[in-house]
């Protein structure tokens, strides 16, 4: 089953934002941001800039005509900084020129002084002085408190994971076109079409029906275009609304890369306790979350951590504290497992740290306390058709753990200048919006009179194939080919109010609306079939586009049908709405049913090290995963390929480094993400007959999930260190940098 | 005014010939398949085919076209990814659909070229060399499994239809993967005038050698520049005369790769080039770019030190010579007066009794800037070292010679005990600091082990390499 997004884009004729057509006027924006961590603005001259060749106008706060907010779940970010300024690259005047390098060359010549306070980029420095994003939220199971005392062993550790540079390949992009009094269209590179239209008409002060969004594609997002693609489609109104002309803003990669979040580092402290047999009896974190200088996303992000802390273990006794800590770096935001992934490094660094104390392997404790159907979680809900064990142990099995650790040991014991190094990565991921509200998608079907067939839904395509998948679940449901239909752009004028294209939940949705709206319209065709052909409606179905009395072909064609339909005049649209069943929590309780289900898998991955240099190469990787019954096989290993290859790069790599408050990793040749070279060999299958009644034709979500896979490279790589340096504690300091394994292997501790 | 083949016809570009070639195929020419994602030649994003005669039919390379002026296009051809499409998808298309090696799309077309710029360049359809061929393009979405299926998928037709000895052109043409009018690329080419040869520099100009740093720390104000190109030269780019081998300044990192007369004379040199760069950068870079760009941490200048290099310079009519380690005064401050060029580099050809070794760490083992890298030449007398030339870059302001550590290596055997002594003493003589690419205790510790790795490769040292660096 192919997926028809990818034909244009190997013809290079896919348009993206930047891209389309330059309309009469274009006039282009360009932003002068904060050149300093935390300070207030004493001085800021403009006059400058207005001068120069080619500059239509100068914007700054006082130019916003609605309310200067941007901020989605808390409101506590301006779009321009209006006397403070919290982050270095906030942005605080807008320039709009007739050219990219005009517009970026009068904005770098405005006077501004900044009178510099004390900033914070620790977020346990934030947290000990108060700075919270949100008061700390905790979740327990059990009693911890009264579990220490009964555990054979009890060890605790302080873990690091650092933070990541989405890098998606399309820089963050917006065009404002203005219509007819007041009314403006955007077409904005967003994963939310709906978050830009609020906060536009919020920033305007103008009611949203008189802005349309419009999404054709996204070249990359994985969250990072979530919260963070809104400011830049406001500057772009801004200027479109101030001027009456069309305004693009296109970030260059080192804007993009200063000003944007990235996926947020986390400082945690954990304490578990274990039964001699390896069994987990007790289980404490606390998540120091570095948010940035405003909330974004970051407190369902907090949440989604709180949610993953147990990982894929039943543990009995929980205790989890969260805490989201403001600090002076730019928000940080979505990214791809959304604080899952932090809080699995956690858990699987506390259970190495166990083994390694008890002098067992680490796969024992994993696989002893893996989730069992029935189990429950630490927010309540209990674990329905986990398979878990099925994937750990299927990987077991197929790819010869035992052998495979076997033969490790022998070239461990074989060379002295390399070892290599082995480890498992259990994933259990729930999908669905941690807040329940979000879990809303719609659909609108027309069919025309010639029987061509046109889906809008909520969803934005942004390559991990949301409209192949819309696709394959329309031609299901009405019973005709592929080739009749299409999957539309994504605008707020045909679905209104949609969540974010994100939480892996797109196609589960957005499918399951589609699905209803087509079944609408079957229904209609039906009622019509039936009075052509003189029969009753329940003996009529349409299948591989073909009109069925029970199960002989009719003498009527999907065209005539349609057409019949249209003349006797009956509603050929219909438009449907889902909210996933079932779901709720209570955070005052912080109990409930989160999600629709969970997703599981696990991955095998090998590493050797180069104990001369401190180099390393991931070596293979092998993975069981849970699809359901995938929908679309094509596009899910895609997005298990791509999730784990990401993953890798954020555990090895990709080290997201600050500098007083300075982002010094903001160009391509000083972060590294993965390239062909250092990607392993991918070995990856789905488990046969999985089966999941809770999504649109008992597929699953596949987003997210394959991302944490990766984790498993930071484990591989310390086992390896260990066979060099068995005498060394274990480090839980992701990335594992080469410059981390060199200084383990050889440095001073 | 540039006039250059571009896809099936001739265009000419009036825009300054500073401007960033990748500017001027999207905003005047329309040609948005060429997409921009880093404008640093990191991503592949951009890349095209860049096509000039070898005789009758022409020669095509992948560059990337943020990095290269428009006034470098003039008498050539230029092939984006519009310019290989067609109305039926190509082979290399069919099999990015086929294998679902295309998400989110915007490195695709850039995957597209590059794969078609290898096939009209390999000796050979080996798998690897195709993934090193495409190893400059980033792809965020798919983690490359698919794109390895395509190479496979594409390569197993072509080792079937096509023999690797077959005229290229025609062969590829035959088989779908390069439209017709390929077959008059040729023709299309000698109508124009070919490439304008070194001219006399005016004032105003800006030097550009291979600027693929240049373009990388200044595009705007190239952007509105006239540029003087100082890589197009007549004659090799290497070669031998007297007691010497030479190095144009022109000579780029893939000459410094393939040459035969290095090869012979530097052993390991091409494994060493492979960590450089990729081909794209590799083949604009050039010896004379990366020497005046004075950084402390350049490749190929400290592969140049450890071969105890000396560089010529020419002023107008007045050409004088020096040794390289003298030429880098302070970070950023060369021994180089306004209006000097740099001429060539030359080192001393006979090395028959002379071990080479070149080593590299970065975070990423290619297309990365390294934290350190170091080259070593050793000079032996039967069981001794007889001369030794040592280089780092990345531990001080400056690329380095070790003079200490080289002065420690003379009249040792090369042991275990003497690799050591070798890197502890590395590690004195160095002052690094702590920056993006490693800490300063980092960097220290790795030049120590990168002496070790020296001692490793060229004399198979192992036992007792293991944990004493840090003794």
């Amino acid at each position: 089953m192919s997926n028809r997004e990818i034909e244009p884009h190997t013809r290079g004729t896919s348009m993206f934002v930047g891209d389309l057509p330059v309309p009469a006027g274009l006039l282009h924006a360009a932003v002068l941001a904060s050149p300093a961590p935390h300070g207030r603005v004493v001085r800021l001259d403009t006059t400058p800039a207005a001068g120069l060749e080619g500059v239509a106008c100068v914007l700054t706060a006082a130019d916003i005509p609605g309310e200067n907010q941007i901020g989605g779940i808390i409101q506590d970010e301006p779009l321009l900084a209006e006397g403070e300024v919290h982050f270095v690259g906030q942005p605080i005047v807008v320039v709009i020129a007739d050219e990219p390098r005009r517009a970026r060359k009068a904005a770098a010549a405005i006077e501004i002084e900044i009178e510099e306070a004390p900033a914070i980029f620790d977020p346990r420095e934030a947290a000990a002085a108060g700075n919270l994003i949100a008061p700390s939220r905790t979740l327990s199971l059990g009693d911890v408190d009264a579990t220490w005392g009964s555990c054979d062993v009890v060890v605790e550790g302080r873990t690091e994971s650092g933070g990541q540079e989405h890098l998606y390949l399309e820089t963050q992009s917006a065009l404002a076109l203005p219509g007819e009094g007041q009314r403006l269209k955007i077409l904005s590179s967003t994963q939310a079409p709906t978050a830009v239209q609020r906060i536009v008409a919020r920033v305007l002060g103008l009611p949203m029906n008189a802005i349309e969004v419009e999404v054709a594609r996204l070249g990359g997002a994985f969250g990072g275009k979530e919260d963070q693609a809104t400011p830049w489609a406001a500057v772009a109104a801004l200027g479109a609304v101030k001027l009456g002309r069309p305004v693009r803003i296109v970030l260059t990669r080192n804007e993009d890369m200063r000003m944007t979040g990235k996926r947020h580092p986390y400082s945690s402290d954990f304490k578990i306790g274990l039964r001699a047999d390896g069994t987990i009896l007790a289980w404490e974190v606390t998540y120091y979350q570095n948010a940035g200088a405003a909330a974004d996303l970051s407190p369902a992000i907090l949440e989604r951590s709180l949610f993953h802390a147990t990982g894929s273990y039943f543990i009995p006794n929980v205790r989890v504290t969260a805490l989201s800590c403001r600090t002076n770096l730019p928000p940080f935001t979505a990214f791809r497992g959304f604080g899952a992934p932090q809080a699995m490094f956690v858990m699987e660094s506390a259970i190495t740290r166990a083994a390694e104390a008890m002098g067992i392997d680490r796969l024992q404790i994993q696989h002893k306390n893996l989730l069992s159907e029935g189990d429950v979680f630490p927010y309540g809900m209990r674990v329905e058709r986990s398979n878990a064990r099925r994937a750990f142990t299927e990987v077991e099995e197929r790819f010869e753990v035992t052998r495979v650790q076997a033969e490790v040991e022998e070239h461990n014991r074989t060379h002295r200048l390399t070892k290599r190094g082995v480890a498992m990565m259990p994933v259990c991921f729930g999908i669905s919006f941690t807040s329940t509200f979000l879990n809303q998608a719609a659909a609108l079907v027309h069919v025309y009179t010639d029987g061509s067939v046109s889906v809008s839904t909520g969803a934005v395509e942004m390559g991990q194939g949301v409209n192949a998948k819309i696709l394959a679940v329309a031609a299901h449901a009405l019973g005709i080919d592929a080739d009749r239909i299409t999957v539309e752009t994504t605008s707020t004028l045909r679905v209104a109010n949609t969540s974010p294209t994100a939480a892996s939940s797109g196609a589960d949705m957005n499918g399951a609306a589609t699905e209803i709206a087509c079944n609408t319209i079957f229904d209609r065709l039906r009622a019509v079939a039936a009075q052509v052909l003189d029969t009753s409606a329940k003996r009529i179905s349409i299948h591989a586009d073909r009109i069925r009395v029970d199960e002989t072909d009719a003498a009527l064609s999907w065209e005539k049908l349609i057409w019949e339909a249209y003349t006797s005049r009956v509603n050929l649209t219909a438009q449907a709405h889902y909210a996933t069943p079932k779901i709720h929590y209570d955070k005052e309780r912080e109990q409930g049913e989160p999600f629709a289900y969970h997703v599981f898998g696990t991955a095998l991955v090998e590493a050797t090290v180069d104990g001369l240099r401190g180099t390393y190469t991931i070596d293979r990787v092998r993975i069981a995963h849970d699809a359901g019954r995938s929908l679309n096989p094509l596009v899910d290993m895609g997005q298990l390929e791509g999730g784990l290859v990401q993953g890798l790069g954020w555990m090895t790599m990709e080290e997201l480094l600050f500098a007083d408050g300075h982002n010094i990793t903001d160009t391509l040749s000083t972060y590294k993400i993965p390239d062909i070279m250092c990607t392993p060999e991918i070995e990856a299958h789905f488990l046969a007959d999985a089966d999941n009644p809770a999504a649109i034709l008992r597929s699953k979500a596949i987003g997210e999930p394959p991302l944490m896979y990766g984790i498993g490279a930071y484990f591989a790589l310390l086992s390896a260190l260990k066979a060099f340096r068995p005498d060394r504690e274990g480090i839980y300091q992701a990335p594992m940098t080469p410059e981390r394994v060199l200084m383990f292997l050889h440095g001073r501790t | 005014m540039q006039r250059f083949a571009l896809n099936d016809g001739l265009v000419q570009a009036a825009s300054p010939s500073g401007l960033p070639a990748l500017d001027f195929l999207r905003q005047s020419a329309g040609l948005t398949g060429v997409k921009h994602a880093c404008r640093e030649g990191d991503c592949g994003s951009c890349v095209v085919l860049l096509g000039e005669l070898d005789g009758p039919t022409p020669r095509y390379r992948v560059v990337t076209s943020c990095l290269i002026p428009v006034g470098a296009l003039a008498g050539r051809h230029v092939v984006t990814v519009e310019g290989l499409d067609r109305r039926d998808l190509g082979p290399i298309q069919r099999a990015f659909v086929d294998e679902g090696a295309s998400q989110c799309g915007f490195c695709t077309p850039g995957f597209v070229v590059s794969l078609t710029g290898f096939l009209l360049e390999t000796e050979s359809w080996g798998e690897d060399l195709a993934e090193e061929a495409v190893a400059r393009n980033i792809c965020r979405c798919t983690g490359y499994a698919s794109i390895r299926r395509v190479i496979r998928t594409i390569l197993e037709q072509l080792r079937t239809a096509v023999d690797p000895a077959e005229e290229r052109i025609p062969a590829l043409v035959r088989e779908g993967y390069l439209p017709e009018y390929f077959l008059r690329a040729g023709e299309l080419l000698a109508e124009l005038e070919p490439p304008a040869l070194p001219h006399v520099r005016s004032e105003r100009q800006v030097v550009v050698a291979g600027g693929t740093d240049l373009y990388v720390q200044r595009p705007d104000e190239l952007a509105e520049a006239d540029v003087f190109l100082v890589q197009r030269r007549t004659g090799p780019p290497i070669w031998a005369d007297g007691d010497h081998v030479y190095l144009a300044a022109s000579a780029t990192a893939e000459d410094i790769k393939v040459s035969q007369i290095l090869g012979r004379t530097v052993g390991g040199l091409d494994r060493a080039m492979a960590l450089m760069g990729s081909q794209p950068i590799r083949r604009m870079a050039t010896v004379g770019g990366n020497l005046v760009n004075a950084s402390p941490i350049g490749d190929m200048t400290i592969i140049l030190l450890a071969l105890d290099a000396e560089l010529g310079l020419v002023s107008g009519g007045a050409h004088r010579s020096l040794p390289l380690r003298f030429f880098f005064r302070g970070y950023k401050d060369l021994d180089l007066q306004p209006g000097e060029l740099v001429e060539w580099v030359r080192f001393k050809a006979e090395r028959s009794d002379s071990v080479f070794s070149f080593e590299k760490v970065s975070k990423r083992t290619h297309l990365d800037i390294a934290s350190v890298n170091s080259a070593i030449s050793l000079r032996l007398d039967g069981n001794r070292i007889a001369e030794a030339c040592v280089s780092a870059g990345g531990v001080a302001p400056v690329p380095l010679q070790l003079e200490d550590t080289a002065a420690y290596l003379e009249g040792r055997e090369p042991t275990v005990d003497t690799a050591i002594g070798a890197a502890t003493r590395a590690r004195a003589e160095v002052s690094p600091i702590s920056d993006v690419r490693g800490s300063a205790a980092y960097k220290r510790l790795l030049l120590g082990q990168l002496l070790l790795a020296h001692f490793h490769v060229l004399f198979g040292l192992e036992d007792g390499l293991e944990g004493k660096a840090s003794a």
